[in-house]
């Protein structure tokens, strides 16, 4: 591969932008410090890292472009030969549309809701190609047609909203083939999506770069994903490359400390809990629907839990598993059943419950940030709790808190900082402080680990093993990502439209015989390893030829 | 917080330190006093009456200081009043929902739906006519326009989930509203105090000038532009001169609160005010 031959070529590319803290002086920061690449025709160069590693920046930068305050400060972007960073405002938009396009992470967002996605999809080709409307809808149909969109005459004519996640995304791919770019900017496209969809997407995404042979940027965290589409990988941190090489060399054998921990991921082992006791929590034919909608949500659903141990509650969005955990906790009664603590049925709403049932059943929710009020300190937080339940005031209250602290691994010196002032993994772990404030039998776990970064997300499932240890508390754990559920959960339950579908201790739920949808589910999560994606669409093709 | 005030800003608060210097020092600072008659009608400016004087031949100057007080007292008092019972009941009718929200919230749009100076005018001139009762009507009246913006601010703030943590911990109704929500509405609230006391001032001088109210010879910048208006035909200034203090306070109040909204939608990341 030589440079010249390549489209597209990085030259030491250097990415600043001004940040205004509240009470110091505005100044300069390095977003992504002298990266360089080359990226030939037809191939998938996949960027790398974790949030604020720089990846979606660079991504951009090929585009020209930078985001809200973003400033390109040094370096080249040659695209074709021709430095697009030198070109003027006209040139650009020359290029952009036309030569490389840009493929978003949510497209729900990325659509105009008042216009019909035919209008949509050919809207920049006509722009810049000046090609006829039926020459282009054509070409669009037939894109359409190879993503492997249902309908692909007349899905063009529908809204947005009348198309579902996976397909929007897919039409977005379509969008930006449809000007028949040298090169596409995908930024995370599959990352909103259910892991069944997510597979379909990444398969008619990578068919389509196939196809047309066009290059491509692959943007996303998820290392797994990117190996099923990426010919090379370059890992970022903190705006600077940690390794650059082929997807079988990065996956194989990582050089670098930072990608093996990468690759190495979700590798936590957790010995399934066997012995059986008392149930701590018994849910006991659930049936619930949200007031004003006559559809029930959950229907029959049945679960328990022993003390100390840890159920998974695992489905796609949609399927009722957070309306479960709502059940639990009271804050939506359900029609029919009831929920039975310590052998004793806990009040179907929140008003008719003791501060001690309360107290017992706590919650560690999704995202951290709004989990938490703003306007108070890590002291409060974890305080308040104390204060609450025990009683506790002055010195006591003082030195459990410092408790706390240790044991979700932050030192005494945090108790005064505003949830502002911590990352996202502290945040998290400030919220379970909050939740073992209160000496709880029962957390439930509410995707706690699905907005952190794959590294930070390990800690924190990590921390949660070691307390439950320690304290003997039982989790249940409520996500759609099965790598979770593997490295922790003690029991499964496998949710789908409302319904339990399998339930039993984990080494029988995750082993065969499957049913349709639990197989479905299994097969769908991305595999860290090259050629995973053509393997499960190799089997799902015998399957559906022997049915 | 105060890292970089900008210049309108600062002229803002110079100018309403400046107010609120005479207000709070008016009997030293008057040269005359309120209700003394030094000179002729509607003498000019001079070096004895620096403003002139009055239809009566009061000194202005005095008079204007003497106004402040008046004019400022009361519309800071109606401000208090109208932020307690606004933010307060706003709050708890987010937080409580349902068939108390909409009671109290149908009871504000019935208030709102009727004129407020009209209103203000009928019941004030039906109640006996003193301090306290126009303090109350200024606040109640214009407390509507307080709750409408605490509501909808807790509204947002009530389905966050650290409110929801608060419930499931069992705290009581109280706790949410003061240490949960109020704290994060605080800042477009003390933004929208700013504005609120500007109307009030506006407010007052408008019932003022109308007779309902500050009563002669108590002086209020509404008032001495009613007394002196018949001057204007004269080509006398005195009736623009607290025309003109009310404007010029008006003004740089608004320009503090401009620029107090601002800090608060850059930390809310966009979120206007209202």
């Amino acid at each position: 591969m030589e440079a010249d031959t390549a489209l597209l070529q990085v030259r030491n590319l250097q990415i600043g932008a001004t940040v205004y803290p509240p009470d110091a002086k505005p100044h300069d920061i390095e977003i992504v410090q002298g990266v360089s690449f080359d990226l030939p025709k037809g191939r998938v160069l996949g960027l790398i890292g974790e949030s604020g590693a720089g990846k979606s920046t660079i991504g951009l930068a090929s585009l020209a472009y930078g985001r809200g305050g973003v400033r390109i400060t040094g370096g080249e972007v040659l695209l074709n030969g021709h430095n697009i960073l030198e070109s003027g405002k006209k040139a650009i938009r020359g290029v952009r549309g036309s030569q490389v396009c840009y493929v978003a992470q949510s497209a729900a967002a990325a659509f105009n809701p008042a216009h019909r996605l035919m209008d949509q999809v050919i809207e920049a080709a006509r722009e810049h190609s000046g090609e006829s409307k039926a020459v282009l809808t054509q070409r669009a149909v037939a894109l359409f047609e190879s993503l492997g969109l249902p309908d692909p005459q007349s899905i063009g004519d529908r809204y947005p909203h009348q198309v579902s996640g996976g397909q929007l995304q897919r039409i977005m791919t379509a969008m930006a083939l449809c000007s028949e770019p040298d090169l596409i900017v995908f930024d995370e496209p599959t990352t909103a999506l259910d892991v069944t969809t997510q597979i379909d997407v990444l398969a008619a995404i990578r068919n389509a770069i196939k196809q047309t042979g066009v290059a491509a940027l692959y943007i996303s965290h998820d290392l797994a994903v990117v190996a099923q589409i990426a010919d090379e990988m370059m890992v970022l941190r903190n705006g600077l490359v940690v390794e650059h090489g082929t997807t079988q060399q990065i996956i194989e054998s990582p050089a670098q400390d930072y990608t093996r921990a990468l690759v190495n991921v979700r590798a936590i082992e957790h010995p399934q809990a066997t012995d059986t006791q008392k149930p701590l929590l018994e849910v006991n034919h659930i049936t619930a629907s949200y007031p004003g909608s006559p559809e029930p949500v959950l229907r029959d659903v049945s679960v328990q839990l022993q003390p100390g141990h840890t159920l998974a509650v695992v489905g796609e969005s949609g399927s009722g598993k957070s309306t479960l955990a709502r059940v639990i906790t009271g804050l939506l009664a359900p029609s029919q059943g009831s929920v039975e603590f310590n052998g004793t049925p806990l009040s179907a709403d929140l008003a008719g419950r003791t501060r001690d049932d309360l107290r017992q059943l706590q919650m560690i929710y999704q995202m951290a940030d709004v989990a938490m009020n703003p306007r108070q300190t890590v002291r409060t937080i974890i305080g308040r709790p104390l204060t609450f339940y025990f009683g506790l005031r002055g010195k006591d209250k003082s030195k459990r808190i410092h408790e706390l602290l240790e044991s979700i691994e932050l030192g005494p010196e945090y108790a005064d900082r505003y949830p502002a002032e911590l990352s996202g993994g502290q945040k998290q772990r400030v919220c379970i402080a909050r939740a073992l404030a209160a000496k709880p039998q029962l957390i439930i776990c509410d995707e706690v680990t699905s907005a952190l970064d794959p590294l930070i997300a390990d800690g924190i499932l990590k921390l949660l093993l070691n307390l439950q240890q320690r304290e003997q508390v039982a989790y249940l754990f409520v996500t759609h990502d099965i790598a979770t559920v593997r490295a922790i959960a003690d029991s499964i339950a496998v949710m789908y439209q409302g319904q339990v579908v399998r339930y039993g201790p984990k080494s029988e739920v995750l082993s065969p015989p499957f049913d349709d949808y639990t197989d479905l589910l299994l097969s769908s999560v991305p595999e860290m390893q090259v050629g995973w994606l053509d393997n499960v669409i190799a089997n799902r093709r015998m399957e559906s030829a022997g049915h | 917080m105060f890292y970089r005030i900008p210049l309108s800003a600062c002229l803002g608060l110079l100018i309403t330190a400046l107010f609120l210097i005479a207000a709070v020092f008016a009997p030293w600072l008057a040269p005359y006093g309120l209700t003394e008659i030094v000179g002729g009608v509607w003498e000019p400016m001079s070096s004895t009456f620096l403003l002139g004087t009055d239809n009566l031949g009061r000194d202005l100057l005095s008079r204007m200081i003497y106004g402040a007080r008046t004019t400022i007292f009361i519309a800071a008092m109606a401000t208090l009043l109208s932020f307690t019972l606004g933010s307060v009941l706003g709050l708890l009718a987010a937080v409580i929902g349902g068939w108390f929200d909409q009671l109290l919230s149908r009871f504000v749009d019935l208030l709102m739906s009727i004129p407020t100076l009209i209103f203000a005018l009928v019941v004030l001139s039906v109640l006996p006519g003193n301090l306290i009762t126009l303090i109350l009507v200024m606040g109640i009246l214009d407390s509507t326009r307080v709750y409408r913006l605490a509501r909808s601010v807790a509204v947002d703030i009530n389905v966050m989930d650290f409110v929801e943590a608060a419930r499931l911990r069992g705290e009581g109704r109280w706790w949410v509203v003061f240490r949960e929500i109020l704290p994060n509405a605080l800042s477009p609230l003390v933004a929208e105090l700013g504005l609120r006391f500007i109307f009030q001032v506006l407010f007052l001088s408008a019932l003022s000038f109308l007779g309902l109210g500050i009563q002669p010879p108590e002086a209020d910048w509404g008032g001495m532009v009613k007394e002196n208006k018949d001057g204007i035909i004269f080509g006398i200034p005195a009736a623009l001169i607290p025309a003109a203090a009310i404007s010029i306070l008006a003004i740089s109040v608004n320009l503090i609160a401009d620029w107090i909204l601002n800090r608060t939608t850059d930390l809310k990341g966009g979120r206007s005010g209202s």
